[in-house]
């Protein structure tokens, strides 16, 4: 607490113990990474914490594009597009959704909004295997099942709550006196969006969207009830790889391939970690 | 400004959406959890027959002993470990960003990913036991995730080590905000460190144990991607948890409407712990 000479010995074991830590919680990443380089002989003849000592790049060419994924020899690549042209629209629409509904619930007063607020908040809570049935017939009515469209729906649809409570708590602190000039000076309903709100949104709009990616991106239960082997996203088709495998186990190949499905989140960590924890305060602190 | 026809207009289709893709869905699938749904949705009335059958089976009792067991592990470590690592973090330490961030970037990963990198670590076979051996320690021994009563404390390994950054975050917000004139005056009184964090700053963080318990505990009874990457619900049927009964039951055992009275259970469980929450904190921020 009070300030103390960075070798007295109490410092000295707070940082090691927190590299020790550190270390802990860099293993698996460290044990997929290196792995992922190794021959499989290497890897059922020694030890999986020890780099590798016959360099390869095998594994990933494997995971990426020879990888039997179910029944084909695709490899992750086709899958690691889906996740893309998934992940992109649902990002885009359910982060404008947001924007729009937390502008209306916010600078505009009417009946029951308290209410709907309060439902689309508990929407984000619900346990998705209670909508998963009635999801599944839904987009077979629409000609929407195992299609890569149908994930974007309801990625869309179950992501309206997240971003909607974004946006609505940075609009509810919006200095409502720029609001009131500019409608003063005319500005009607999308002037007042478009000019004043999204221009001041940057941070909030950088929390949802990356957010929302990191959430889609990882999404597994909708992935595995509504696609089929042309629209499987990465994870799916990922967790095929690693627990449909006949046969032997090809440990590096499934290392490659889980570091393949993990680069474009980590990636977006590192850029932005700040704002993906800001997300996930703001998503804990509710109301 | 009171709202007139457009901007009621552009709210409707999210409220259509969630009315009937949340809402109206819920009652869809709690009507099927009364019926006698099998292989596809059946509308004739069952009663309470399915949840008879639910009470009757084995696979559920599994299912909801193991949600206890890891839910409670699951909560009470992390809660511990999270409050552990800010205290850490909260030491006036150099590079604290980037020891925040080793912490808390297992959450910005698929479940998938670190469920398929922790089975093979903890896979006695490739893993940390293979490693001991071969170092020399040949007694060691770790093969919990290949034995039916303890590789569900596998599922909590991995649970844990993937959300306690978060943990550690909530409460390292709580930390920062602690009022500092208590704990000058504690340390003024000739108090220990460890004393003003247990007998001051502790108890001043009621809320964020509140708050984390709800969020841990809505994330255990959803838990699913990891059981499955991990385990697949596996040793037999050892680390089967609600949401993979659910998932068995309507869609590969062709039970659908016992499928869906186990779902409509856990939305009553996620219910009893996640409303109290969400009710006192908007309470609260009327009171703002």
């Amino acid at each position: 607490m009070s300030e103390r000479s960075a070798f007295a010995p109490q410092r000295v074991l707070l940082y090691a113990l927190l590299v020790f830590l550190a270390m802990l919680f860099l293993l698996p990443v460290y044990v997929m990474v290196a792995n992922s380089f190794k021959p499989l002989d290497e890897i059922r003849a020694g030890d999986l914490m020890a780099l590798p000592v016959q360099w390869t790049v095998e594994p990933w060419l494997a995971a990426w594009s020879t990888a039997q994924i179910g029944v084909q020899p695709t490899g992750l690549r086709p899958y690691f597009l889906n996740s893309f042209l998934l992940v992109v629209p649902a990002v885009i629409i359910s982060t404008l959704i947001g924007a729009l509904n937390g502008y209306i619930l916010t600078q505009f007063r009417f009946r029951g909004a308290a209410p709907l607020f309060a439902a689309m908040l508990f929407s984000v809570f619900i346990p998705f295997q209670i909508v998963l049935i009635p999801m599944a017939k839904t987009l077979g009515l629409l000609g929407l099942a195992g299609t890569v469209k149908g994930l974007v729906f309801v990625n869309v649809v179950y992501g309206i709550g997240f971003t909607t409570l974004f946006f609505r708590n940075y609009y509810a602190a919006f200095p409502p006196e720029l609001v009131r000039s500019a409608r003063m000076d005319g500005a009607g309903f999308f002037g007042v969006l478009f000019h004043i709100l999204l221009p001041n949104s940057a941070p909030i709009i950088i929390v949802t969207v990356i957010w929302q990616f990191t959430n889609i991106w990882n999404e597994f239960l909708f992935g595995a009830s509504f696609s089929d082997y042309s629209s499987y996203p990465l994870t799916v088709a990922l967790n095929n790889l690693v627990n449909s495998s006949t046969g032997i186990k090809e440990y590096n190949v499934h290392f490659a391939g889980a570091f393949i499905a993990a680069i474009p989140t980590l990636v977006v960590y590192v850029l932005s970690g700040k704002y993906f924890v800001r997300g996930l305060m703001a998503g804990s602190v509710k109301g | 400004m009171r709202a007139g026809l457009l901007p009621k207009l552009l709210l409707s289709p999210s409220v259509l959406l969630v009315l009937v893709c949340v809402y109206g869905y819920i009652m869809f699938t709690l009507y099927l959890s009364f019926s006698t749904s099998t292989l596809m949705p059946a509308y004739d009335w069952a009663g309470t027959a399915n949840y008879e059958r639910l009470f009757g089976l084995e696979n559920w009792d599994v299912s909801v002993g193991n949600l206890w067991v890891f839910g409670s592990l699951y909560i009470g470590v992390a809660i511990v470990l999270g409050l552990g690592f800010a205290i850490l973090i909260d030491q006036r330490i150099r590079a604290e960003g980037v020891f925040r961030s080793v912490f808390l970037y297992p959450m910005a990963l698929s479940f998938i990913v670190t469920g398929t990198a922790w089975k093979w670590l903890l896979d006695p076979g490739v893993g940390l036991e293979r490693t001991m051996h071969d170092l020399g320690w040949d007694s060691f021994a770790f093969g919990w995730i290949k034995q039916g009563e303890l590789a569900i404390y596998c599922v909590v390994i991995a649970a844990v080590w993937q959300t306690v950054g978060f943990v550690m975050a909530l409460f390292l917000a709580g930390l920062r905000g602690v009022d500092a004139e208590q704990v000058n005056a504690a340390r003024v009184d000739g108090a220990r460190p460890w004393q003003i964090y247990l007998h001051v700053i502790i108890p001043q963080l009621g809320p964020v144990f509140v708050s984390a318990v709800v969020i841990l505990a809505h994330m255990a009874i959803k838990s699913y991607d990891l059981v499955i990457a991990l385990t697949n619900g596996g040793p037999g049927r050892s680390t089967w948890l609600p949401s993979v009964f659910m998932y068995q039951y309507s869609f590969t055992r062709n039970e659908m409407a016992v499928g869906a009275a186990s779902a409509v259970l856990m939305l009553v469980a996620i219910g009893l712990v996640v409303l109290p929450y969400l009710m006192s904190e908007m309470r609260k921020a009327k009171n703002v």
